[in-house]
Order: C-alpha cells, then sequence, then structure tokens
C-alpha cells in the first residue's frame, strides 16, 4: 500500500513523517524543508510505504513543488492521500483539503497541533468538522507523538477499503459558480473518462484557465470556445472574475464548516503569543540588524575562530602526527617508497586536510541548526529581504551566502531553502564570490610575507570580491530583467530547538562531509599525486634522481604557464599551486611550500601587480572540487555546473589581467 | 487605499484585489479575498516587507505585492 503525505509548509508534516516511519528525517522550523518527495516504511508495517510530498499552499500547477505533488496524487495514484493540517491555522489549510477533495481519491485528514489549540482554550469540534468535509479526520499531536497510532490505524482502514470521500456539493446552489462548474463537468465528461481525470477538479481548473491541463484532455476547438462562453456568464453574473470565483467558493465553504465546528475564545494560541512578543524585541526597527549582527558575530568567531584555530587545528596536527607514524611504520617495514608515498603523501594527506575541517564544518551546522529550529532564520530573511531584492534575490538567499564565508560547501547545500528555482541559481552563482575559510591561510602566507600592510589588504580583496558579487547579481538583474520571486513566506512561531533535531542535523551533515572526503576528494588527491610523483615515462620522482621539475604536473603546469602570462604568473610552480588549490583551497599554500622550500622563497622574485594578479585571480576563481561535486548535486546538471565553474574562472582571469594591466601602466 | 497604506493593528476590509497571473493567484489562494478582514501586524526595519494578519493567521509580503490588496477601513 502507498501513502502519499501532503501537506502546507511547516505544518508538521516531516515530524509526522518521522513519527509515522520511525526514520529520522532533519525537521526544520523554515517553511519548505522537504524539497524532494521522501519515501519511508510505516513503522512495524513492512508493505506500507508513505510517500512524503514537498510542503505546498495549493495544487494549482505553477512551482515545481506544487507540479510534482499533483502528479504524484493524479498519476502514480497512491492507495489513500494522507493531509496533514495545521489545526492552529485551520482555514488556510483547508484551502489545500477542498483541492484534494476535488480529486475524487481516498482521503483521510490529520489534524496536527491540538495540544497548541487545546491549551489555548480554543476548542475543535472534529466530528461536525468531519461531517462538513465528508472525511475521516483524526485529531493528533504529531510533536508529542499523540494520537498516532490511531491514525495510522484509520489511514490503513481508508486505503484498504479505497474509502472516498463523501460527495458535498461545496457550491451554493444555483450560485453563478455552481451553474458553471456543472456545465463544464458535463462539458468535459467524455474527456475525463478517456485521461482518466476526476471531472468536479477539471471543471474548476478550467474555470481558472489551467492551459496545461485543457491541453492534456485535448478539448477541441468548438468545446474551448463554450467553456470561454460558460466562464463569461459566471463572471457577468457573480460580479467577480473567475478566479475570485472559484477561489471565494472554496473560501466560502470553508468558513461555512469552520463556523459550525471551531469554537475560539482567544485568537491567538500561546505559542503565538510569546513569538510577538520575542519579536518585538528581534525584528524592532532600531534592535533588529544591531542583534543579528551580534548573533551571526559570535556564531562566526566561536565556528572560525575558536573551533577552526584550536580544535581544526588540534586535529589537522594529530592526524598529521598519525601520517608520520605510518610513514616510519611503513620504512621500517621497508614497504615500497611509491606504496609509502602513495599512502602517506597522496591518500592520507589529501583526505586528511580535508577531514581537518570537520569540526568547523559541524559545529557551524550546529548552530545554524539553532537558528533554523528556533524559527530565527525566518526573521532573517524578513528583514534582509529590501537589501537583497536590490541585486534580484530574496531574503531567503542570505543565509546560504553567509555561510559562504565559512565554506562553499554547506553554502551550497543550504540553497535548498531559497524561494524558486531561479533564485537558488543566481544564489549558487554568486557563492564563489565570497571568500571562504580556506582562502584565509593562502592570505595570510602570501600578503603577509610580501605587504607591511596585510590585514588592509586581505580586507580589501574581501571586499573586492563581495563587491564584484553584488555587481553581478545587479547585472545579471538588469541583463533578465526579471522581477524578483514573490517574497510570501509565514515567519513560524519561535520554538525550544530538541536536541534530538540538532544532533540529528549535525550527524547528516557531518555524513555527508565524510562521504564527500572519501570519494570526490580522496579520488582527486589520488590523481594530484599521481601527477607530483611520477612523470610520463611512470617513473617516480623522488627528487633525487629525478628532479621534481620532471613530474607531469610539473610538464603540464609548465604547458599551462603561457596561459597565465598575461595575469603575470611566468613561474609553473604558481601553476601547479593553482592546480591542486581545486582539490582544496588551502593546498594552493602547502604546495608553493613544497616547490619552492616556503611561502616567503616563492614571493621572492615576483612584483607587487604580480602578487596583486595572483590574488585576485585565487580570490574569484572556481571554488573547489567538493563544492564543485555539490553544486552539481543541487543543479542536478553537470554541464551547468561546469558551465558555472568555467564562467567563474573566465571572470577570475579577465580581472587579474585587468590588474595586472593597470601596474605596468603605474 | 491598500494594505500599505494602513497603520500597525489597524484592521481593514478587502474589497478587492487587482494585478494578474501567479501573483495574483497565490495571493487569493492564500485566502485574501474581497471581503475579508485584514490587519498589519508589523514592518521589517527597512520598512519593507510587512506582516498582516489574515484569517487567524500571519504572512510576510513585499509592499509591492501588497500594494495591490485594496481596502477599506469601515
Amino acid at each position: 500500500m502507498k501513502i502519499a503525505l501532503v501537506g502546507n509548509q511547516n505544518c508538521g508534516k516531516t515530524t509526522l513523517f518521522n513519527a509515522l516511519t520511525g526514520s529520522n528525517q532533519h525537521v526544520g522550523n523554515f517553511p519548505g524543508v522537504t524539497v524532494d518527495g521522501k519515501v519511508g516504511q510505516i513503522k512495524n508495517k513492512e508493505k506500507i510505504s508513505l510517500v512524503d510530498l514537498p510542503g505546498i499552499y495549493s495544487l494549482t500547477p505553477y512551482s515545481s513543488e506544487e507540479i510534482v505533488t499533483r502528479d504524484f496524487i493524479i498519476k502514480e495514484k497512491p492507495d489513500v492521500v494522507l493531509n496533514i493540517i495545521d489545526a492552529t491555522n485551520i482555514e488556510r489549510n483547508l484551502y489545500l483539503t477542498m483541492q484534494l477533495l476535488e480529486l475524487d481519491v481516498p482521503l483521510i485528514i490529520a489534524l496536527n497541533m491540538m495540544d497548541e489549540v487545546n491549551a489555548s482554550g480554543n476548542s475543535i469540534d472534529v466530528n461536525k468538522l468531519s461531517e462538513g468535509l465528508g472525511v475521516k479526520i483524526c485529531p493528533i499531536s504529531a510533536s508529542k507523538n499523540q494520537g498516532i497510532d490511531e491514525l495510522m490505524e484509520e489511514t490503513i482502514k481508508v486505503g484498504k477499503n479505497k474509502i472516498m470521500p463523501i460527495h458535498i456539493d461545496v457550491c451554493e446552489k444555483d450560485s453563478p459558480v455552481h451553474r458553471a462548474i456543472h456545465a463544464i463537468m458535463h462539458l468535459v465528461e467524455d474527456h475525463c473518462e478517456k485521461y482518466g481525470l476526476p471531472k468536479r477538479y477539471v471543471a474548476t481548473q478550467l474555470i481558472q484557465k489551467d492551459e496545461i491541463l485543457s491541453k492534456e484532455i485535448n478539448l477541441s476547438e468548438n468545446e474551448v470556445d463554450l467553456l470561454g462562453h460558460i466562464i463569461c456568464e459566471m463572471e457577468n453574473d457573480n460580479g467577480y472574475d473567475n478566479e475570485i470565483s472559484i477561489i471565494g467558493m472554496r473560501y466560502n465553504y470553508i468558513d461555512r464548516v469552520v463556523k459550525k465546528s471551531v469554537t475560539i475564545k482567544s485568537t491567538q494560541t500561546k505559542e503565538q503569543i510569546r513569538s510577538s512578543k520575542i519579536d518585538r524585541i528581534l525584528t524592532n526597527k532600531y534592535l533588529a540588524f544591531p542583534i543579528f549582527i551580534l548573533i551571526i558575530g559570535l556564531i562566526f568567531s566561536i565556528t572560525f575562530g575558536l573551533v577552526n584555530t584550536y580544535i581544526s587545528d588540534l586535529l589537522g596536527n594529530g592526524l598529521n602526527h598519525l601520517i608520520n607514524i605510518v610513514h616510519k611504520e611503513m620504512d621500517n617495514a621497508d614497504f615500497n617508497i611509491v606504496l609509502i608515498s602513495l599512502i602517506c603523501d597522496g591518500l592520507m594527506t589529501g583526505v586528511f586536510s580535508v577531514l581537518s575541517f570537520l569540526p568547523t564544518v559541524v559545529v557551524l551546522f550546529f548552530f545554524l541548526s539553532l537558528l533554523e529550529d528556533t524559527g530565527y532564520m525566518s526573521r532573517v530573511a524578513f528583514i534582509m529581504d529590501k537589501p537583497l531584492r536590490k541585486i534580484g534575490l530574496s531574503g531567503r538567499s542570505f543565509v546560504p551566502l553567509l555561510i559562504g564565508f565559512g565554506c562553499s560547501v554547506p553554502a551550497v547545500m543550504a540553497t535548498r531553502t531559497t524561494a524558486s528555482e531561479k533564485d537558488k541559481k543566481l544564489t549558487l552563482m554568486l557563492i564563489p564570490f565570497i571568500p571562504c575559510s580556506a582562502k584565509l591561510p593562502i592570505f595570510t602566507a602570501v600578503v603577509g610575507g610580501f605587504f607591511k600592510l596585510d590585514v588592509l589588504v586581505i580586507l580589501g580583496l574581501y571586499f573586492l570580491s563581495v563587491a564584484l558579487g553584488i555587481l553581478v547579481g545587479f547585472i545579471s538583474k538588469l541583463i533578465k530583467k526579471s522581477k524578483p520571486t514573490p517574497f510570501m513566506m509565514e515567519l513560524p512561531n519561535y520554538r525550544l530547538p530538541t536536541v534530538k533535531n540538532t544532533l540529528l542535523l549535525m550527524w547528516e551533515k557531518a555524513k555527508d562531509f565524510i562521504k564527500k572526503a572519501f570519494t570526490v576528494i580522496f579520488v582527486c588527491s589520488l590523481i594530484i599525486w599521481f601527477l607530483n610523483s611520477f612523470d610520463f615515462k611512470f617513473n617516480y620522482v623522488d627528487g633525487d634522481t629525478i628532479s621534481v621539475d620532471s613530474s607531469m604536473l610539473s610538464k603540464i603546469s609548465s604547458f599551462i604557464t603561457p596561459l597565465f602570462r598575461p595575469i603575470g604568473i611566468n613561474d609553473w610552480r604558481y601553476c601547479a599551486s593553482l592546480i591542486t588549490g581545486l582539490t582544496a583551497k588551502e593546498s594552493l599554500v602547502s604546495t608553493l611550500t613544497v616547490l619552492y622550500g616556503s611561502v616567503d622563497l616563492a614571493i621572492v622574485n615576483v612584483n607587487t601587480g604580480q602578487i596583486l594578479a595572483f590574488l585576485v585571480f585565487v580570490i574569484l576563481y572556481m571554488p573547489c572540487i567538493a563544492t564543485f561535486a555539490v553544486l552539481r548535486k543541487e543543479l542536478k546538471s553537470t554541464s551547468l555546473a561546469i558551465l558555472y565553474m568555467a564562467g567563474q574562472t573566465l571572470f577570475a582571469y579577465f580581472m587579474a589581467m585587468l590588474f595586472y594591466g593597470v601596474s605596468l601602466l603605474c | 487605499m491598500d494594505v500599505t497604506d494602513l497603520k500597525i493593528n489597524q484592521i481593514a476590509n478587502i474589497i478587492d484585489i487587482e494585478g494578474k497571473g501567479p501573483l495574483r493567484r497565490r495571493l487569493l489562494e492564500m485566502g485574501i479575498l474581497p471581503n475579508t478582514l485584514v490587519k498589519v501586524i508589523k514592518k521589517a526595519p527597512l520598512g519593507d516587507p510587512l506582516e498582516i494578519s489574515i484569517r487567524g493567521y500571519e504572512l510576510s509580503l513585499r509592499k509591492e505585492d501588497a500594494k495591490s490588496i485594496k481596502v477599506e477601513v469601515k
């Protein structure tokens, strides 16, 4: 048996999914956490699967989430649709239910957050509501695990016996809308039968001029004319246009049902009252930004200051120590010198250099999950929307961009909560302009050795990069002339984060990260090691009999060095460092160190223009392979991901060339 | 007048939703319909977006989108 779980955003769908399946999906307090449908097995019932569909407000197909859900219900024909409703926001939640009723599928309603409704002194007469809608309703509290067993039993019963909703005519008898719907239902009857579509749904969709559907069912020209005529007559008689007529009809019915079954003593639940009190401070006109900066500053200084400098370094040193021990043991045991190099210099160094970032990433995600679970993240989107709109983004893109200062990989993964596909693509394009923390070692090493005012130069580079990102956003907004995606968002109530949920998220991110370290990074380290350790005749480059200059990496770097002459790079070792920098940006420093002996020696023979051009190129060129891997996953397209990276690198090249050119003129 | 002209916590009745296309439909589907009461709860620190209360729930909207919601104060 297949159960489809359908409901609004942030109504507790994922919590219910976890309660029913016993699985551990991450639950967010941010609208739209479920992006792709997830499938789970119902606890203790092996042959019953539950599909968690993305949170939607309506079935009118104009966002990808709505199309996914609609198609799943109509085409995959689940045995039962489980509609979860937030009882504290019953009218708006029932709108989707009204549309589900039109689809004529076995349906059951889970009335969630009943504990909050009861605590506020309000009450809902479940029997009357059920009668009014013609559907079985189970009151539950998903977060407190109340009513879950009964819900599961009833859902299975509805699915097994294919219990359809009792047919209720929701439009007022003899109203213009009623006449129009019935006339169109009659008109399209044959088409609906042919394509297996519910006719009431088709009729209301056609009144709303759903063109995809009207093509799908192959209406003849004659029928299209007649349809237009019916709609026109309805609009004239009703005094409202087609959309208000249909949507208004659904809400009128909801009003009638709610009036009969819901008793309201206080208009706000306790949670809502508490939230608006907190919001009076956190979104206050004068306090909002200072508090925001304080919170972000704290998170960044703990994550990148404390954890990154101490714990990550400690881990890094520990791992290095481990490499030394393995190296020594293998030496003693007379292992082949190439094998030792492969394991110690290639695999362990590569993978460990990424693993040493693990504490930073995990701690960053710990804080981010706190921000999200408490509900503060959506306030950030709320207060940052206006400034971000100037570069064609919405407030929801702010958090991913901010994370980018830490690491591009989680930043790319965080773009899932942006408002639309268009916003997501633009956000993904801008993330590489945010200098990640792995670039900091490069700046401190190179700039520190070259410039006296090193802090100013580093700040200048950061500023340049971010400013160029803003410029790119601005230009893309001008070119596309597209309006920003409408910002329509519910600010969820503030909630205390649960330990389980927070740990779950940290574990998920850590797992992702470790997996990445042992797949993408593993392979890349292997390749770089191979290129650096052998010449083209596959002789091992030991540095004594065969010099470092003859390795494949050196040859390839030398070959492409002319390409970098316009940006002032003449030495193959710089090119080699740029290539190894692709595995992880900080390996750029280690490569320079290996090839020159030290970074200070590397910058002896270059002038200010060259070093600036190099730094500009480094801050702007494509992110590391790990970012590429997640970017490919988020864009769902390898070619598009390559295009993004190539574009970014080309942009970096021209900017570096500009800097070098200007320095020559000076 | 439209929703953006309302003072904080002032209650008004919606008379029309202007505009067309997906945005208007989305507003309607969120329950923002003629003859429904609406109230502005708060504004973001930079004055935009704003949060309205409708049908017992709260929704954040941008000013330019909220301008299409025409209201009258009784």
